[in-house]
């Protein structure tokens, strides 16, 4: 046991933090887009395992082609517009089930990524210049200015998709992701606004996937898998720590946006941590999943346990 | 002057061909004035709901015509034909989005009907315009404007959903059973606002109760439904001097004695 511990050296973990921020901010993209599906449109959105994929493979494959990867990144949200677009027509042009309809494009999707990629994985050189992220920015000499502008990006995107959600087609689908008969009673196309609220979450989703090969060097077609679970992670742990922070204030909303990210990088630094102590990697994605159960369950148990405790006063 | 509402001969059979074949509407007409406000009676399952749907949309007739205003609507989608409707729903949390305020769910309700673009979900002007409704009500609530209507009551939530329902003037009101989940005295508060706002913008109304009494002492028209078809229709002074009795009478007369059993005893 002494062995185990002193074989842990507490500096790797802060060795490790500009990447856990880096990290975190970059997935709290595709975070907002799970927020948008999962919280907004109350749909469980299994699409993003593939339209992760997809982004990444359309950047990477068009800054091969020579494309500069600041307008790649274009191209990756619109790829991941086109699978939410595929999610939300096989759901409202065909009936099928929310969740069915998006596990069909999943699956789809890793297919069409294996064509856009030509094979499994393919890599962007090392040296590759412009790239919006990379891992190399974290260690350069002037990370500050890499983390200002990823902060200042993410920013940016807290500020677009606040205006979204305030305009009448944003009110829109906010009213249909919370009392559909409602909508169609006030003159609401639900299906239109479900199939834009899918559109848009996967933009997201597609743009993180593309962001995420830049700062890899690569594009995988595993990337994507379990993509959904880190996203809720990220949702579910800004929730729960900053829920009552953020509720009530003027702009609520900003705020619940902006906690994602910070909930996105608390995964990865319990990501880190957990490998710091030594579990196996492979155990990853299962620690990813409890860390998701756990934080879904607390208001559910918090509740029967509140209401337990009423029955008993009374 | 033309119907503001013609309902030509509609049918609607549920589930058709299996074990719970249901005939909701069996070749249903009315016609309504500009400005008449009928009740609607019957037993469980006459079909005054589904008139109510049938109209609203929620899906398509099997056979027949519903025109407002002289505009032919039997075909068109839910959503489309809400511009030329206002609707109140018998749950109170049918008819609003619990988790957005007060004035952002009249921000919706004011666009009932029209294009949504990027334009902002709310504007200060409506702003002002709701709280004066809303003031109106006498229930407090312009002074809540951005609490969630998740945390009203039942009575309010109703309240604020008429109000919802006549923004935009329209055609039709459909109050379906609207204050049947609400205690006696919320109930009677909530018939009184709608009295006032269907009498105030001379709207063309229909109301669906349970309540006999209400269905006499409310509107300027009666109508009783039985197994999908209108059976007994009474407008203007002869309906004034109905009493509870007389109706009872006829509900025993067309179901055979059966109604001991109905929630229409309640009345």
């Amino acid at each position: 046991m002494m062995n185990y511990l002193g074989s842990l050296d507490p500096m790797t973990l802060v060795r490790a933090l500009p990447g856990n921020v880096a990290q975190g901010l970059i997935w709290g993209i595709m975070a907002v887009g799970v927020y948008i599906t999962f919280r907004i449109l109350d749909f469980a959105d299994l699409t993003v395992d593939g339209s992760l994929a997809t982004g990444g493979a359309v950047a990477v494959m068009l800054i091969q082609g020579g494309m500069h990867p600041a307008v790649a990144l274009i191209f990756a949200f619109l790829a991941g517009m086109i699978g939410g677009l595929a999610t939300g027509l096989l759901h409202t042009a065909l009936g099928i089930p929310g969740i069915l309809a998006s596990i069909l494009t999943q699956i789809s999707l890793y297919s069409v990524n294996l064509g856009i990629m030509g094979k499994a994985n393919q890599s962007i050189g090392i040296g590759q210049k412009n790239l919006v992220a990379s891992l190399r920015y974290v260690t350069a000499d002037d990370s500050a200015f890499f983390f200002i502008k990823l902060i200042a990006g993410c920013l940016i995107l807290v500020v677009i998709t606040y205006w979204l959600f305030g305009t009448e087609i944003g009110s829109a689908i906010r009213a249909t992701g919370c009392n559909e008969q409602m909508a169609r009673a006030q003159g609401i196309n639900t299906n239109f606004t479900k199939v834009v609220a899918l559109m848009i979450s996967n933009g997201l989703v597609g743009l993180c996937g593309g962001i995420y090969a830049q700062y890899q060097g690569a594009a995988d077609v595993n990337s994507g898998r379990g993509a959904i679970v880190i996203g809720l992670a990220a949702v579910i742990i800004s929730e729960v720590i900053f829920g009552k922070l953020c509720a009530g204030k003027r702009f609520t909303f900003a705020y619940t946006l902006s906690a994602i990210f910070v909930g996105a990088i608390l995964y990865y630094i319990a990501y880190t941590l957990v490998l710091w102590l030594r579990m196996p990697s492979d155990y990853m994605k299962l620690f990813s999943a409890i860390v998701v159960a756990c934080f879904l369950a607390v208001p559910y148990l918090k509740e029967k346990y509140a209401s337990k405790r009423r029955r008993a006063v009374r | 002057m033309g119907y503001m509402l013609e309902i030509q001969n509609i049918y609607k059979t549920f589930n058709p061909g299996t074990i719970n074949e249901k005939v909701a509407l069996d070749g249903m007409s009315l016609n309504l004035n500009p400005g008449d406000f009928v009740t609607i009676i019957g037993g469980n399952g006459a079909g005054k709901s589904t008139t109510l749907n049938a109209i609203a949309g929620v899906w398509l007739v099997d056979q027949g015509k519903i025109i407002v205003d002289g505009t032919d609507i039997t075909n068109l989608p839910e959503h489309k034909r809400a511009g030329y409707l206002g609707r109140v729903f018998q749950d109170p949390m049918t008819g609003t989005a619990a988790t957005m305020s007060i004035d952002e769910n009249m921000a919706i309700a004011a666009r009932r009907g029209e294009r949504r673009g990027l334009g902002w979900g709310i504007t200060k002007k409506e702003r002002k315009e709701f709280r004066e409704k809303l003031k109106e009500l006498d229930l407090g609530l312009e002074e809540r404007l951005s609490t969630k209507v998740g945390l009203l009551s039942g009575g309010q939530r109703q309240a604020v959903t008429l109000l919802m329902a006549a923004l935009k003037h329209p055609k039709l009101l459909l109050l379906d059973e609207h204050t049947a989940a609400l205690d006696p005295k919320t109930a009677a508060k909530v018939l009184d606002i709608s009295d006032k706002i269907i009498q105030e913008n001379g709207l063309t109304a229909m109301m669906v109760t349970h309540n006999m009494k209400d269905a006499i002492a409310h509107g300027n028209r009666l109508i009783m439904m039985h197994e999908g078809k209108i059976i007994y229709d009474v407008a203007g002074e002869e309906k004034k001097q109905l009493h509870v009795s007389d109706l009872l009478a006829k509900f025993e007369e067309v179901s055979g004695g059966e109604f001991a059993n109905d929630r229409m005893m309640l009345a």
